[in-house]
């Protein structure tokens, strides 16, 4: 039903304006009426929601895309975090302006993919999926240890007291003042991290639609008969993990930012399962789908975590469960269940919907073999 | 000298249990080319399993080799009952699916196994009750305890014993058959549900033998122990040659070996750069290294490249 509005939305004009204007309106009073309505905690987790949207939609590149089934991602949004951490904060005394340290988050991770991506790009499927775990493993482990015998990441401890992200004379920390208007510190970050995801999701559609969007799906759905059209398989995948990365290292430098504090422990395996399952529930390679994964996976836990005590206070009258533990099987049912009755998402693109449902002329092949 | 004698022997130990794990790992690729990602948690039920049972017993006077054995059958059950379910519920679903489904769902049922523990056993670590007679026997200048060699003795006894199921008996043969072409092995007569299913649990009996054993030799059990281990193991079958019975016993050893030595001499190495919490890394590097230089690991067959 909505990709049939979608699809009609590219066709009629006006439609197409009304709805950009409604859904413009909705986003730059979302965060008053979150703010009002539900607190600052949940404004928060909006925040966060974004963050994670910019985050997916990076890994939809490598595995959406091009198909390169990457579950240490998580390490390139620590190398941005942790840049940014070193270079603005008391830790090293230095005080870094933001748009200094942002792009050289972004080189610095899409260097460390394209470190990582480089000998692995023979490996297929689940083995380079071991394998870039065990690189993430790795990275987190050396954040962990690197604190001796010279402290360059402060070990387990984790950096503090990192500077706001500040434009100019402007810091985000403090309430803004502009034309009158009093924006809040929530909501001002609110708007920087909406726009950079909207400039994110516009790189992506353009990426998409572009020679080298064609190329990571050609190598998706069949690397050898890609190469044999001419494609350059090894570079343009590593192209994929490159630019993944430094979309992870763009957000990784804004998580630091908002958060003012990171420690290795928010860049473990689960952060990076978190982020694929974000891009494959939501409907890999189909970018409105990710968006909807990276949203309901942020949001749905932090409702469990607020609802899951009171809950069952309320039925059996007392905590049974603990609600941190409950959270997470409800995740990991979900992840079950979506993957046994909807394999190709919640939110597909057409053609990755007829795939999934044997429509296409291989699974014909398969059936007569 | 003893030094290294000391870690040759703690690797064997801890070489042991990856290669029971790995067997796990290996059966179950050999069979559906899918990497069993809930293997490790399988394991820390069992080692779970065993310790409450061990620790719920541990003063009615029975005798310690009764109550191991009690133990252990208790583990090895409930952990079968949860292979078996695992592969009816998450696999076999998605056996014709796109390889990345059957990937999520084994993450998924790994973070219901775990969470699951979690809520049974609560989030501390649980000490081993001290039931095992604490006899240290000394070789070469280093130290050995009965339950190390126990250890190593019990894990080549099954491993043998699974060479020969493997390879002598006609449910081996179905077994072997079903893993080289389960259309063809279909025709012949094999019922690979069944022979898919019997894999499951026997790589599963195998993880909590495994479990109990980790659980007895560190005297320490929790309910994320699962993670690492089962990714160690994997490794170790990796190393050995995915799909290689063989392959995953001798993988699981030297990468023991690996890790002791590499965890007792990094420092040295290093000049005291890196320490022995390092450890963890070196099942990475191997991992990643062997992947990139011999995909097929030590004594496994090529593997295409769209395997």
């Amino acid at each position: 039903m909505t990709t049939l509005t979608l699809e009609s939305l590219r066709h009629d004009k006006r439609a197409a304006i009304a709805a950009t204007a409604v859904l413009g309106l909705v986003l730059a009073v979302l965060p008053f009426a979150v703010g009002n309505a539900l607190g600052n905690s949940w404004l928060r987790i909006v925040d966060f929601a974004l963050l994670y949207i910019m985050l997916a939609l990076g890994l939809n590149i490598v595995v959406g895309f091009a198909g390169l089934l990457d579950m240490g991602y998580i390490a390139f949004y620590a190398v941005g975090a942790y840049l940014y951490a070193l270079l603005a904060s008391p830790h090293f005394g230095l005080h870094v302006p933001i748009w200094v340290i942002i792009p050289c988050g972004a080189v610095l991770a899409g260097f460390a993919g394209a470190l990582l991506g480089a000998p692995t790009l023979r490996l297929r499927g689940d083995y380079l999926a071991i394998v870039t775990l065990g690189f993430g493993e790795i990275v987190r482990i050396f954040m962990n240890n690197l604190n001796a015998p010279v402290n360059i990441t402060n070990g387990p401890q984790g950096i503090s007291g990192i500077d706001p992200i500040h434009l100019g004379g402007i810091t985000l920390a403090k309430p803004l003042t502009f034309l009158g208007f009093t924006i809040p510190s929530l909501h001002a970050y609110y708007f920087l991290f909406l726009a950079l995801a909207l400039l994110i999701i516009f790189v992506t559609i353009r990426l998409e639609d572009s020679r080298i969007g064609r190329a990571w799906v050609a190598i998706r759905e069949d690397e050898i008969a890609a190469k044999a059209c001419g494609i350059n398989t090894r570079n343009i995948k590593l192209l994929a993990f490159t630019m993944g990365a430094s979309f992870g290292g763009v957000a990784g430098g804004l998580f630091a930012g908002f958060q003012g504090f990171v420690s290795p422990e928010s860049f473990n395996l689960m952060e990076s399962v978190m982020v694929l399952c974000m891009v494959v529930l939501g409907g890999m390679g189909h970018i409105p789908g990710v968006i909807l994964g990276g949203l309901m996976l942020t949001v749905l836990p932090e409702f469990f975590r607020h609802s899951a005590g009171p809950v069952q206070q309320a039925i059996f009258g007392k905590i049974l469960l603990d609600p941190e533990a409950l959270r997470m099987l409800l995740f990991g049912l979900a992840l079950v269940l979506v993957m046994l009755y909807r394999p190709a998402g919640l939110w597909p693109s057409t053609t990755r919907r007829r795939e999934f449902k044997g429509e296409s002329t291989t699974d014909v092949l398969k059936e007569g073999e | 000298m003893d030094i290294f004698i000391q870690q040759i022997i703690n690797g064997l130990v801890l070489g042991s249990i990856y290669a029971l794990v790995a067997l796990g790992y290996t059966m179950v690729y050999g069979i559906m080319g899918l990497i069993n990602f809930a293997h490790g948690e399988v394991v820390m039920i069992g080692a779970m399993v065993a310790l409450s049972v061990v620790k719920a017993l541990a003063a009615s006077g029975l005798p310690v080799f009764a109550v191991i054995l009690i133990a252990l059958a208790a583990a090895a059950l409930v952990c079968m009952a949860i292979g078996f379910s695992v592969e009816r519920i998450a696999y076999r679903p998605l056996r014709r699916a796109h390889k990345l489904a059957p990937l999520i769902t084994a993450i998924g049922i790994s973070i219901i196994l775990q969470h699951t523990a979690m809520l049974v056993w609560g989030r501390n670590y649980h000490a081993f009750p001290p039931i095992l007679p604490a006899s240290a026997h000394e070789i070469f200048g280093a130290t050995i305890t009965s339950l190390q060699v126990a250890i190593v003795l019990i894990a080549g006894l099954m491993m043998a014993g699974l060479m020969v199921l493997i390879n002598h008996t006609r449910f081996g043969r179905a077994m072997r058959a079903t893993s080289e072409n389960p259309q063809i092995a279909q025709l012949m007569g094999v019922d690979i549900n069944k022979i898919i299913s019997a894999t499951f649990v026997i790589g599963s009996a195998l993880a909590a033998v495994a479990g109990l054993m980790v659980s007895a030799n560190y005297s320490i059990a929790h309910y994320y122990m699962g993670f690492m281990l089962g990714l160690k193991a994997f490794t170790a079958a990796v190393l050995g040659g995915i799909g290689n019975i063989a392959g995953a016993v001798l993988g699981g050893i030297l990468l023991g070996l690996i890790e002791a030595l590499g965890a007792g001499y990094i420092g040295d190495l290093t000049g005291g750069f890196l320490g022995s919490h390092y450890q963890d890394i070196f099942a990475f590097f191997v991992l990643i290294g062997v992947l990139i230089f011999r995909p097929s690991g030590l004594i496994g067959e090529r593997v295409s490249e769209r395997a």
